[in-house]
């Protein structure tokens, strides 16, 4: 009699569970399969009762109009340039900066990482219009080199690996490399780097996906179409004349489907790497 | 840059500097790429700010010293105190319910009765790999103030009369609040997850033996266990709520109507559309305050619920 009960309970809890599960799945993936039907329908049939919720026929048109609109190839170059670059960059300097924190003495070393943690509880804002005219005066306006020279500072990247090469580079490694007579930089890179590879990967998605979605900054300082990254050009295609929404959702579209896709594929990594680095 | 890490294996051979010299040396040199930067794009424009928060400039002509009158000037502008109420709303509207959603859906995630677990999670989780760019346009375009906007078509089929999303007091928050909501909770369900997970078994099978109801288990030993990463979340997604900036640009476009304007979008718009740089330097510096003093709050909160 109760062991019909409690299994009542657990076919009810599973099903509330489901459900739950269910409908939060399907409200994270229907905006995204809408824009896929919205890309590929002409305006007519998004804009009438009830829309379209079937992919339609006007893929090619609508791309063929986005590329009339914007940029569109050039602007996911700018951005694939600027996130491969700051996260390369990120990688280098920040394990360097990180190696150098866990692994050797130095004066002010604590009074230094301190101050590199207290940098992360400043809002960007604060500095955004000083940093403009920064840029101005280096003639570095519409040119990827106001977002990729800034964009090298990362304080977490350094907290981060430092945090990581203190507990995963063992200091006798590094003592019996010093008695070998290697050099300090060939200590990192030969000892270190290899052995923080997992951290180099979960840095990199979090600062890559990090500059590919980045807005404010990128819309001060690039103005003009040619230097802009694919995040600012999307918004040329709301400004066009016409707001033909099938060429605005499928511009959208086609900007998402590679990150998208890359996270599909490494989804357990991702998953990993972007809420690790909440948590630590 | 100049930063050449080579140069630095290579000088220590000529001087004959002690090995502890060196490893300073070469630290120092490892750590200043940092510092050298953030001299430049970071503590000088920060300084800077506090500067221009006190001149008249627009930025091209000569600086004025104009004293505490910027400040004066934005404390006693209705529409910065109006775009200050905003972002507080949309705190409460997008991000609060975030917490809550969030716990309840990473429950369900940790489940031991489920399967396809690995299926819901990325679903869940696939919102916050998309731009927020992205986000905004899709659902600016959900929220279209015609009859035929999705979530119009959605409220006629209670019965309620389209809303003008995009041109209305509550319409406008609820929307840039719903973009808000569903680009992040994803992520923080996750985090949520992580959380459970690490809870130890032994907790629960222990109260299972004293005879605990799932209700206790909840009360006694989940959300306590989890209280770290709640105070974590609450504080990080207040200052990101504070800063919100790209779905109401998007959304509203270039006329920062009031029902959407942000603190962080009135500081853009006086800046870079009116070139009022003092005006805006000091709307940011009080930004910084006001997040200054919600995270001192945070933290105060946290404290004595951690007692």
């Amino acid at each position: 009699m109760s062991q019909t009960s409690q299994k009542n309970n657990v076919l009810i809890g599973k099903t509330f569970i489901y459900v739950l599960l269910g409908a939060a799945s399907f409200l994270s993936i229907f905006p995204l399969y809408w824009m896929f039907v919205m890309a590929t329908n002409h305006n007519s049939a998004i804009n009438s009762i009830p829309p379209a919720m079937l992919p339609g026929n006007q893929l090619v048109t609508n791309f063929t109009n986005v590329l009339n609109t914007i940029d569109f190839f050039g602007a996911m170059w700018n951005s694939l340039v600027v996130s491969t670059v700051i996260t390369i960059g990120v990688l280098f300097f920040c394990s360097l900066a990180g190696f150098a924190f866990a692994k050797f003495q130095f004066k002010g070393k604590n009074f230094l990482f301190v101050f590199i943690l207290v940098t992360m509880m400043i809002p960007p804002q604060l500095g955004l219009i000083p940093q403009y005219f920064i840029i101005t005066k280096l003639d570095w306006l519409n040119d990827l080199k106001a977002i990729i020279i800034p964009g090298l500072i990362d304080a977490f990247g350094i907290f981060w690996m430092r945090q990581y090469i203190s507990s995963n580079v063992p200091d006798e490694l590094v003592e019996a490399a010093r008695i070998d007579g290697c050099s300090n930089f060939r200590i990192y890179w030969n000892i270190a780097v290899p052995v923080i590879i997992p951290a180099f990967a979960t840095l990199a998605i979090i600062k890559f996906m990090y500059v590919w979605n980045d807005f404010l900054w990128p819309l001060v300082v690039l103005r003009e179409e040619s230097s802009q990254t694919i995040q600012v050009a999307l918004r040329g295609l709301i400004d066009a004349y016409v707001r033909d929404n099938g060429m605005i959702l499928s511009g959208t579209f086609w900007a998402t489907v590679p990150l998208i896709v890359v996270f599909l594929l490494l989804n357990k990594m991702f998953i990993a790497s972007l809420t690790e680095g909440a948590v630590k | 840059m100049g930063q050449n890490p080579s140069q630095a294996t290579q000088a220590p051979k000529k001087s004959p500097l002690s090995e502890k010299k060196k490893e300073a040396l070469s630290a120092y040199l490892y750590v200043s790429p940092f510092f050298i930067l953030f001299a430049i794009f970071g503590l000088f424009p920060i300084l800077f700010s506090f500067y221009l928060g006190f001149q008249k400039w627009n930025g091209l002509g000569e600086m004025e010293f104009v004293g505490l009158q910027n400040f004066k000037w934005v404390l006693t502008d209705p529409l910065f105190w109006k775009s200050l109420y905003n972002t507080l709303i949309m705190w409460v509207l997008g991000t609060l319910p975030q917490l809550l959603v969030g716990i309840v859906l990473a429950y369900a995630l940790n489940s031991t009765l489920i399967k396809a677990k690995s299926f819901f999670r990325v679903s869940i989780f696939m919102p916050y790999v998309t731009s927020t760019v992205a986000v905004a346009i899709v659902f600016g375009i959900m929220f279209n103030d015609q009859d035929y906007g999705l979530f119009n078509i959605l409220l006629g089929l209670f019965g309620i009369d389209p809303m003008s999303w995009s041109t209305s007091e509550w319409g406008l928050k609820v929307a840039i609040s719903t973009m808000v909501f569903w680009r992040w909770i994803g992520y923080n369900t996750i985090i949520y997850l992580a959380g459970l997970q690490a809870i130890p078994n032994e907790l629960y099978e222990a109260a299972q033996i004293d005879g605990a109801t799932i209700r206790q288990k909840i009360q006694y030993i989940t959300i306590p266990m989890l209280r770290p990463i709640i105070i974590l979340t609450v504080f990080t997604s207040t200052i990101g709520a504070l800063q919100l900036f790209t779905e109401p640009l998007i959304y509203i476009g270039r006329t920062f109507r009031e029902e959407g304007i942000t603190v962080v979008l009135y500081l853009y718009r006086e800046a870079f559309v009116n070139l009022a740089f003092g005006p805006a330097s000091a709307s940011a510096i009080v930004l910084f305050f006001i997040i200054l003093i919600l995270s001192g709050i945070n933290v105060l909160v946290a404290n004595r619920i951690g007692r």
